[in-house]
C-alpha cells in the first residue's frame, strides 16, 4: 500500500513539474511539437530509474565511510553526467534506432534538474531499494505525462489569436499554471 | 558606451536570463512565494555565479579543451556545496527549508554553466564578474518582481524575518497566487509585460530612426 501512495503521489498528487517546479527549462524549450516531448520523456524515464539506482548505491558507500554530508552534491552530478554519457555511447553503438530518435535529449538530460532532485529526495526521504524504483520510475513518468499533455495543448495554442507581448512562453505558462490548478485536485488524494 | 558597461547591461535587460532567454525557471517558480525567499535565492545565485565566473576564467588557459564540462561542473557543484553548508549555518529555520533543494540544484541551473562555457572561458577574470554580476542582476531584479507581485497580491502583506506589513485588506487578496498554479501564472504575467514593453521601446527607436531618415 505504501508503495502505490508513493507512485500515486509522485505521478500526479506532487508532480515534479507542476507543483514542486522542477525541470521548468526544458519542460518549455521541447514541448513545441508532441513527438519531441514523447521522446525527452522516454529519455528521462531511462535516466533517472537507473541513475537513481547507481546513486542509491553510492549513497550506502559514502555513508560508511562518513562523507556524505559534502560529497554527496559533488558525487551525484558526476554519476549523473558521467552516466548519460556512457548511456549515449552504449546506444549509439547497439541501440542505433533508439540513438537516432533520442538524438540531442539525451546529453541535454545532464541539467534536467528532475534527475539530481530524485538522488537528493531518496536520500533524504530514506527510501529503500524497492522504494527508490517505484518513486524514480513514477516521477520520470509523472514528467513524461504533464510534458507530453502540454505539448498536445502548445500546438492548438500556435494556431489561436492572442496580443503580440504573449506569444510564445508567455501564454505557455499561463497555460502550465492552468494545468497546475487541475493537478491540484490530484492532491487531496490519501492513501 | 563602455564595454563592460554593455557586458553588464546585457546580462540585466537585453539577454535576461528569466524572461528573454528562460533559463534557470526552476527558482523562478519556486522560491517567488515571499521576497525574503527570493532574495536569499538571488544572493546565493549571485555568489556561486561571480566567483564561478571568477575561477573558470583564471584558469581558462590551464584547463584542456576535451575535459572542460567536467571540470566547470565540479568547481561549480563544490562552490554551492559550499554556499549550501554556509546558509545552513546562518540563515534562519525557515528560510533555508522554504529555499530547500531549490540551492543545491543551482548545480544544473543552466544559467550557471551558460556563463561558464559561453563566457567566463573565454574573456579575462574582470570582464567575467562584471558579467556574473549583470547577469545575477537580472535574474534578482526579474524574480523579485515575480515575489512582490505574488506576495502583494496573493497575501495581502509584506513580511520580513516576522515582522509583516499590510498592504492590501484579506477580503481583496487573490489567493491563487500564493498557491502553485499561481507561481506560473504570475511568471507568465511578468513576461507578457517585459515583452510588451520591449516592444514598444524597439517601435519607438526604429520609428525616430524613420523620421531622421
Amino acid at each position: 500500500m505504501e508503495i502505490i501512495g508513493i507512485a500515486f503521489a509522485a505521478l500526479l498528487g506532487s508532480n515534479i513539474v507542476l507543483s514542486r517546479f522542477l525541470g521548468i527549462c526544458p519542460f518549455l524549450g521541447v514541448s513545441k511539437k508532441s513527438s519531441n516531448a514523447i521522446g525527452m520523456g522516454l529519455a528521462l524515464i531511462v535516466v533517472v530509474t537507473l541513475s537513481s539506482m547507481i546513486c542509491y548505491g553510492l549513497d550506502k558507500l559514502l555513508v560508511l565511510l562518513g562523507m556524505a554530508s559534502y560529497l554527496e552534491l559533488v558525487v551525484f552530478i558526476l554519476v549523473i553526467a558521467s552516466f548519460v554519457q556512457l548511456l549515449e555511447f552504449f546506444l549509439k553503438k547497439y541501440i542505433p534506432s533508439l540513438y537516432k530518435s533520442l538524438g540531442v535529449y539525451l546529453p541535454l538530460i545532464t541539467t534536467n534538474c528532475v534527475v539530481l532532485q530524485v538522488c537528493l529526495d531518496l536520500v533524504s526521504r530514506e527510501y529503500n531499494f524497492l522504494q527508490t524504483i517505484t518513486y524514480s520510475v513514477s516521477t520520470a513518468a509523472g514528467y513524461m505525462l504533464v510534458i507530453v499533455l502540454f505539448s498536445f495543448i502548445r500546438m492548438r495554442l500556435d494556431n489561436q489569436e492572442m496580443p503580440k507581448a504573449f506569444k510564445g512562453n508567455a501564454i505557455a505558462l499561463i497555460t502550465a499554471g492552468l494545468m497546475a490548478m487541475a493537478f491540484m485536485a490530484f492532491s487531496g488524494f490519501k492513501f | 558606451m563602455s564595454k563592460r558597461l554593455k557586458i553588464f547591461l546585457n546580462g540585466l535587460i537585453f539577454e535576461n536570463p528569466t524572461l528573454v532567454i528562460f533559463l534557470g525557471m526552476c527558482p523562478a517558480l519556486g522560491t517567488t512565494n515571499t521576497v525574503e525567499n527570493a532574495c536569499y535565492m538571488s544572493l546565493c545565485v549571485l555568489a556561486v555565479l561571480v566567483l564561478s565566473n571568477i575561477i573558470i576564467s583564471s584558469i581558462r588557459k590551464i584547463v584542456p579543451n576535451e575535459v572542460r564540462i567536467p571540470v566547470y561542473i565540479i568547481i561549480i557543484a563544490t562552490l554551492v556545496s559550499v554556499i549550501d553548508m554556509l546558509f545552513h549555518a546562518y540563515l534562519s529555520y525557515d528560510v533555508y527549508s522554504a529555499l530547500g533543494s531549490f540551492i543545491s540544484l543551482i548545480v544544473v541551473n543552466c544559467i550557471i554553466l551558460g556563463r561558464a562555457e559561453s563566457f567566463a572561458s573565454k574573456n579575462t577574470v574582470v570582464d567575467s564578474i562584471v558579467d556574473g554580476v549583470g547577469y545575477a542582476c537580472g535574474f534578482a531584479a526579474s524574480i523579485i518582481v515575480v515575489a512582490l507581485f505574488r506576495e502583494v497580491v496573493g497575501t495581502g502583506c509584506l513580511s520580513w524575518a516576522g515582522h509583516s506589513v499590510t498592504i492590501i485588506p484579506s477580503a481583496y487578496v487573490i489567493s491563487i497566487f500564493a498557491s502553485n498554479s499561481g507561481a506560473f501564472i504570475a511568471l507568465g504575467l511578468v513576461v507578457a509585460l517585459f515583452t510588451a514593453v520591449m516592444n514598444a521601446i524597439k517601435d519607438r527607436k526604429a520609428k525616430k530612426l524613420k523620421e531622421a531618415k
